[in-house]
């Protein structure tokens, strides 16, 4: 599957009438947004915990340089190291040249968005290292060559029949009569799979949900425990992540996570919370030999002091996608892009380029939503229009709508004259009206391939309220 | 001067008098509808105590018509006069086009800094900006002040007007106290919140309260009165299938309400739905909620003859 930002609307028809994904996506209201509001509730005042959050998130991006060198500092204190990739590419290096260096073969992962973002998986395969997905969705999406559809959810597009076709297909070492039907058998299959896998890797790479400077550790949040399979069974660790993920201190991050789960998956907390700072020290039974961190910038600094700055506050919770209306519509696929919905929107542009991603911010109708949810304030609507101002004057917007908006603005900035053409556009949409409605009109197509347009009165409101004076 | 005279006296004499003699000269399709407006059911003014007791003199209320309104149901407007009039205001309509709100949103800055500007000169000599709209009355109150925000000279007088805007109906019943109206409408109703005014504007119970007053109807809730209906403006025509998906939903949504009618306090998601009802043929009335308050039911619903 090749990701094309650029397809989204011909890549949104498609998937409008894929039935699958729409059982699929119809589970975002069940799953997601109605644990939210549960656990929204149970918290009491959320507003509060919200308000706290973008503090803390707005204190770190304020202090990003300081936050990062105390969290270097930090972590070689402990024994672990810390490496700078300015893009996706220098990542990859970075990634590869410690794979290379602790000679592994086979590399473990826990989920993780910015692995994604540049392309790791592709890289390691091309480069004699196998990368192993350990999360059940990501290792689905793996073995199907997709690309995950949700940030936090990656085979959310998938149903269990998929699912099910996906690891008989795979799977071919195994019993081919055995039952993968209940949701129990099918993670009882991954788990046979991935339990050897687990035991035979070189090194083992995992995101992170945050960065602590004061404590030099990563905070990592899983549901099936294969974030902490991932980093303790191989000698080398790799935690790769952005670099904006950092905070004051572990008390900040906690905040955050009361914030992170229940958004997420409407938990109070998350099955696993597992702070990592740094390789295993003499005196501790578990833990790698080697522990690196590779922080990834990869266009995030050049947000800083924009007028998108704020998307840079995300914790990755997805809340905005789980109620947006338009990924409920389109799916993750759609986007053509790691991060969908509506922090897709207001985040590819910035990372991609405005060329790119310039579809994702028209992609909304401004609801809202996201906004209302977004754990920490961020006002991605606000973010989206920036984007959208930016294609405007980089002379990326449709020429028919910009034409169109220039004789609307010629008009509306001359009220007179308005009001006489608005007073003849009335009148022939009455003329043109069939049955109270208009059918078609020309340079309207878009308008009229799904919808009529109800007759109006005929005369203008101003030209009634003129008389009536 | 209006502003001397006693509040109770409703509707205002010289204005009602005025206003007939003005209707001979109309042409036969304002006439029509001036009669049909001036035959609708005698309402009962429900005053603002506040106002009664304090007699505070009549607030001049500049009224943003919005530019769908005037363009295809004028109805709205005189509805919104109505009901403000009632509300004790004196409703000016002074000289507008659009709030610039399809500019802003697509990105063209100057042009909708060009109609902030014209909007704020009309408008801020009035006491309060009300419109028939969320939408709009969020780009007047939320977003003007983002328009011009480099703008040293102008974006006070853009906060300004910004303090004084408000929506239809939440100015009805927060700033003016109107508990109720006395409409008649005889119809299985559902409400259709737009996001700008649920979330923009804060309009969730106003237009219910008052719906509720309405002699015959009742109202039935959406199952998802939060999800938006597709319309977003150019985005209808930006992504017209998924905007079709939304309206779809929606509209079963409110047909499984039963509902014969959907009222809502935009026009711009009301022509999406109706005409989107149109095109699947949905059997269902559609009107602004203002009409329905103002006892302007009598009339053809939005698309109908």
């Amino acid at each position: 599957m090749t990701l094309d930002p650029r397809a989204f609307r011909e890549a949104g028809r498609a998937a409008l009438h894929d039935p699958s994904l729409r059982i699929a996506l119809g589970r975002l209201k069940t799953h997601f947004a109605l644990g939210r509001a549960r656990a929204v509730e149970r918290y009491g005042d959320w507003e509060a915990l919200r308000e706290q959050g973008r503090a803390i998130r707005d204190y770190a991006l304020a202090h990003l340089d300081t936050l990062l060198e105390e969290f270097e500092r930090n972590v070689v204190a402990r024994g672990g190291q810390v490496h700078w990739a300015r893009d996706a590419k220098e990542a990859r290096e970075i990634v590869l040249r410690i794979l290379r260096e602790a000679g592994a073969k086979s590399v473990t992962k826990g989920k993780s968005m910015v692995s994604e973002e540049i392309a790791l998986n592709p890289y390691l395969d091309a480069n004699g290292v196998e990368p192993v997905e350990t999360d059940l969705g990501e290792y689905i999406v793996q073995l199907r060559r997709e690309p995950p559809s949700h940030i936090i959810a990656p085979a959310f597009h998938l149903n269990k029949e998929d699912v099910a076709k996906t690891f008989r297909e795979a799977h071919t070492a195994l019993d081919p009569d055995r039952p993968l039907v209940e949701r129990t058998e099918l993670v009882a299959e991954a788990r046979a799979l991935l339990r050897a896998r687990f035991e035979s890797a070189d090194a083992g790479i995992t995101g992170a949900n945050f960065l602590t400077a004061e404590e030099g550790a990563a905070v990592l949040v899983t549901n099936e425990g294969n974030g902490d399979l991932t980093r303790l069974l191989p000698k080398t660790h790799i935690v790769l992540t952005g670099l904006e993920k950092v905070v004051a201190n572990l008390e900040h991050a906690a905040v955050l996570l009361r914030l992170l789960t229940r958004s997420a998956t409407g938990q109070d907390i998350s099955s696993y919370v597992t702070v990592m700072n740094g390789p295993r020290a003499p005196d501790e039974s578990d833990g790698p030999q080697n522990f690196h961190v590779v922080l990834v910038d990869n266009g995030r600094t050049r947000l800083l002091g924009t007028d998108a700055e704020e998307v840079l506050r995300c914790i990755r919770c997805a809340a905005c996608l789980n109620h947006c209306p338009i990924y409920a519509a389109v799916g993750g696929h759609t986007y053509g892009a790691t991060y969908t919905g509506p922090i897709g929107a207001a985040l590819n542009p910035g990372l991609m380029g405005v060329g790119v991603a310039h579809r994702h911010p028209n992609a909304s109708t401004f609801c809202g939503r996201c906004a209302e949810v977004c754990p920490v304030k961020i006002p991605l609507p606000t973010i989206m229009r920036h984007w959208r101002a930016r294609e405007y004057a980089s002379g990326l917007a449709p020429k028919s709508m910009t034409a169109g908006l220039g004789a609307w603005a010629f008009f509306a900035k001359r009220p007179a004259l308005y009001r006489f053409a608005a007073g003849i556009v009335a009148c022939a949409l009455k003329f043109l009206a069939r049955n109270g409605r208009v059918h078609s009109l020309p340079l309207l197509h878009n308008w009229f391939l799904v919808r009529d347009f109800p007759a109006p009165q005929g005369k203008t409101f101003h030209a009634l309220w003129t008389a009536r004076q | 001067m209006r502003r001397d005279r006693d509040v109770r006296e409703f509707p205002p004499a010289r204005k009602k008098e005025a206003g007939l003699a003005a209707v001979s000269r109309l042409p036969r399709f304002e006439q029509c509808l001036y009669s049909i407006w001036g035959n609708c059911r005698k309402t009962r003014v429900v005053q603002p105590n506040a106002v009664e007791e304090s007699r505070a003199p009549r607030p001049r209320v500049g009224l943003f018509i919005t530019c769908l309104v005037d363009l295809v149901r004028p109805q709205v407007g005189f509805a919104a006069v109505k009901l403000l009039e009632q509300a004790g205001c004196d409703v000016e309509v002074p000289a507008q086009t659009c709030c610039g709100q399809p500019a802003w949103n697509s990105g063209a800055d100057k042009y909708a800094a060009d109609l902030a500007r014209q909007v704020i000169a009309a408008f801020e000599p009035f006491d309060y900006v009300v419109a028939p709209s969320g939408s709009c009355a969020g780009m007047i109150k939320l977003h003007y002040p983002e328009v011009l925000a480099n703008d040293a000279r102008w974006l006070p007088r853009a906060r300004a007007l910004a303090a004084k805007t408000h929506e239809l109906i939440s100015f009805l019943v927060n700033v003016r106290g109107m508990k109720g109206v006395d409409a008649h409408c005889a119809a299985r109703t559902c409400y259709h919140d737009s996001c700008s005014s649920l979330r923009e504007m804060r309009v969730r119970e106003q237009p219910r309260e008052l719906l509720a007053s309405v002699d015959g109807l009742s109202l039935s809730e959406l199952k998802e009165p939060e999800v938006c209906c597709g319309f977003g403006g150019l985005f209808s025509v930006k992504y017209p299938e998924i905007s079709e998906r939304m309206a779809d939903d929606k509209i079963a949504d409110a047909q499984a309400t039963c509902a014969e009618m959907m009222v809502g306090g935009d026009l711009g998601c009301l022509l999406h739905l109706k005409g989107r009802m149109q095109r699947k043929g949905v059997n269902m009335r559609v009107r602004h909620v203002a009409e329905v308050l103002a006892g302007m039911a009598g009339e053809p619903a939005l698309g109908e003859t």
